[in-house]
């Protein structure tokens, strides 16, 4: 029989599989390149791959594996961890972030180390049980936080709950005795290079910026908090979950994420509340209904008002100005039936930062029906925001007793903004139909 | 029927409610920040902070209790898809 065809190799270059790699003193690099993947969590592009990093820390009186690798790279992985150590020595296995991306190897690995003791954050437990489905009760799980250990005889391991640094459950794990630290997706990066180390790799700060803005940046209130977490730490090497190994100045990457969540020209606005009110007019009605928001608004002097016409600005400069405001009012009339294009492609951006408490409201002129307030608001609410007062449609042009209502909104809105709002009460019934 | 009045502290806002009531019902109708996944007592997304009136609230089932454990959930939070308003007067607001 002739021999089957070889299989042509890829014409471009990619990185060679590679084997473990002892990139500290008994710690080793156990993980797995994946050079071909394009998109990640289908939000996220990668220009040349992205790796699952799993690292093996062996102490005098224990073996832990630190996070796996994607469930399709698990014999790649298993044979790794199998020339650094046998299954009957793994006595720790810390899971710090449950993402698929991180714990496809997981049932394999238990099925072949039963007795290694699960670490994870408290509620990285609801996903484990989802993981682990029926065996989840044979297994010996510890819920850890921010203080708690485990040892390896000499050596240890000290766990930092650092939640949303992706999901609720992310967690980062410090090696004591070597001024280690494990962070998963936190200082990662989508950047597949098998010569795996910072100050080796290509240049990868691009990807290290795009996965910030991308992955860490709806979180930053939760990235702050894992910052003051890990900057009183010493830190002689960070070993996250993608991307390269962080050894040569690790400190700079942590700084340089103090930088990417730092308000801009803060003092700008100082204790006072900001509204930004946005609006697209077709004959200039929600202009005008948008020009009386802000007069009524703007009596507030604890509140720093500023009205934008949305046709007259790219999307990218709004977001970061709604990222550091506290109110957002958006005026659209309703066309077909819908809010304007302009206002979508805006609020549809909004994914990228953290929305969860401001104050929403919405407005618009219409000619027939006015739905797209409503849609806007509720857009609003699916962005985690308080929208407490019911948006306002106003039929045509406004009159003059129509652009007082528009004044007296926006006086309510910095109202709710400066925390004095009008209390008020209603009967459920006046609830239906809502 | 009996009635209770459910507060959502961040619209400023006061329901008159029918005793049995689910905050879930009401919270999104009128604007509060509180936000919901599942809706089914699983995820712990509309973790609740009660302001005020946690005795006028339905007990938690051993569920809940689980779902605010895992989450972290401080002792005045409850989940608002699951705890009933059963009189008297609630506060609360977005956890
Ligand atoms: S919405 Fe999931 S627990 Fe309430
Ligand atoms: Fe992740
Ligand atoms: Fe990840």
């Amino acid at each position: 029989m002739p021999a089957a065809p070889a299989i042509p190799a890829p014409d471009r270059a990619r990185p060679a599989p590679r084997g473990p790699e002892q990139i500290a003193d008994r710690v080793t690099w156990i993980g797995a390149l994946d050079p071909d993947l394009r998109n990640f969590d289908v939000i996220l592009k990668t220009a040349n791959g992205t790796t699952y990093n799993s690292y093996v820390v062996r102490g005098s009186q224990g073996v832990a594996v630190i996070d796996t690798v994607k469930q399709e790279f698990t014999a790649e992985f298993l044979a790794k961890l199998e020339t650094v150590a046998r299954y009957d020595e793994i006595t720790t296995l810390v899971l710090n972030h449950l993402e698929p991306d991180h714990t496809g190897a997981v049932p394999e690995l238990l099925r072949r180390a039963p007795h290694a003791h699960i670490h994870v954050s408290p509620r990285g437990l609801q996903v484990l049980r989802a993981l682990l489905k029926d065996d989840f009760d044979s297994y010996r799980i510890t819920t850890v936080q921010t203080g708690d250990t485990v040892s390896l005889g000499d050596r240890t391991l000290r766990f930092l709950t650092t939640p949303y640094v992706h999901w609720p459950d992310t967690q980062c794990t410090y090696l004591e005795e070597q001024n280690l630290l494990f962070t998963c997706d936190l200082l990662g990066c989508h950047y597949c290079d098998a010569r795996l180390y910072n100050d080796k790799v290509g240049d990868f700060r691009f990807s290290f910026e795009y996965y910030f803005d991308h992955i860490m940046r709806p979180f930053k209130r939760y990235v702050t908090e894992a910052l003051d977490l890990i900057e009183p730490l010493r830190i002689d090497m960070i070993a996250p979950g993608h991307g390269p190994v962080l050894r040569a100045h690790p400190r700079e990457y942590i700084t340089h994420y103090r930088r990417l969540i730092t308000k801009r020209l803060a003092s700008e606005t100082g204790a006072e509340k900001t509204l930004l009110i946005f609006y697209v007019s077709a004959y200039g009605a929600t202009a005008q209904m948008a020009e009386a928001i802000t007069e009524g608004a703007a009596e507030s002097d604890d509140v720093r008002v500023s009205l934008f016409d949305l046709q007259g600005g790219d999307v990218t400069p709004f977001i970061d100005l709604i990222e550091e405001a506290d109110g957002l009012a958006f005026g659209t009339p309703t066309i077909n039936g819908d809010a304007v294009r302009t206002v979508w492609d805006l609020l549809s951006s909004l994914v990228d930062i953290d929305t969860k408490g401001k104050l929403g409201a919405s407005f618009g002129s219409y000619g027939w029906t006015g739905e797209a307030v409503g849609m806007v608001e509720a857009r609003m609410q699916g962005l985690k925001m308080r929208v407490p007062e019911k948006g306002l449609r106003i039929k045509m042009h406004p009159t003059a007793e129509e652009l007082e209502q528009c004044r007296d909104f926006g006086r309510r809105l910095a109202a709710h903004l400066a925390g004095r709002p009008a209390e008020r009460e209603i009967d459920m019934s006046a609830l239906l139909g809502r | 029927m009996a009635t209770a009045k459910l507060t959502f502290t961040d619209v400023a806002l006061t329901v008159n409610v029918p005793a049995g009531t689910r905050i879930i019902e009401i919270s999104e109708k009128i604007g509060s920040g509180i936000t919901y996944g599942c809706r089914e007592g699983e995820c712990g997304t509309c973790i609740t902070r009660i302001v005020e009136g946690q005795e006028n609230l339905s007990e938690p089932s051993a569920l809940e209790l689980r779902v605010l454990k895992d989450n972290l959930a401080g002792h005045n939070d409850r989940l608002a898809c699951q705890c009933q308003v059963l009189g008297g007067t609630v506060k609360v607001r977005p956890g």
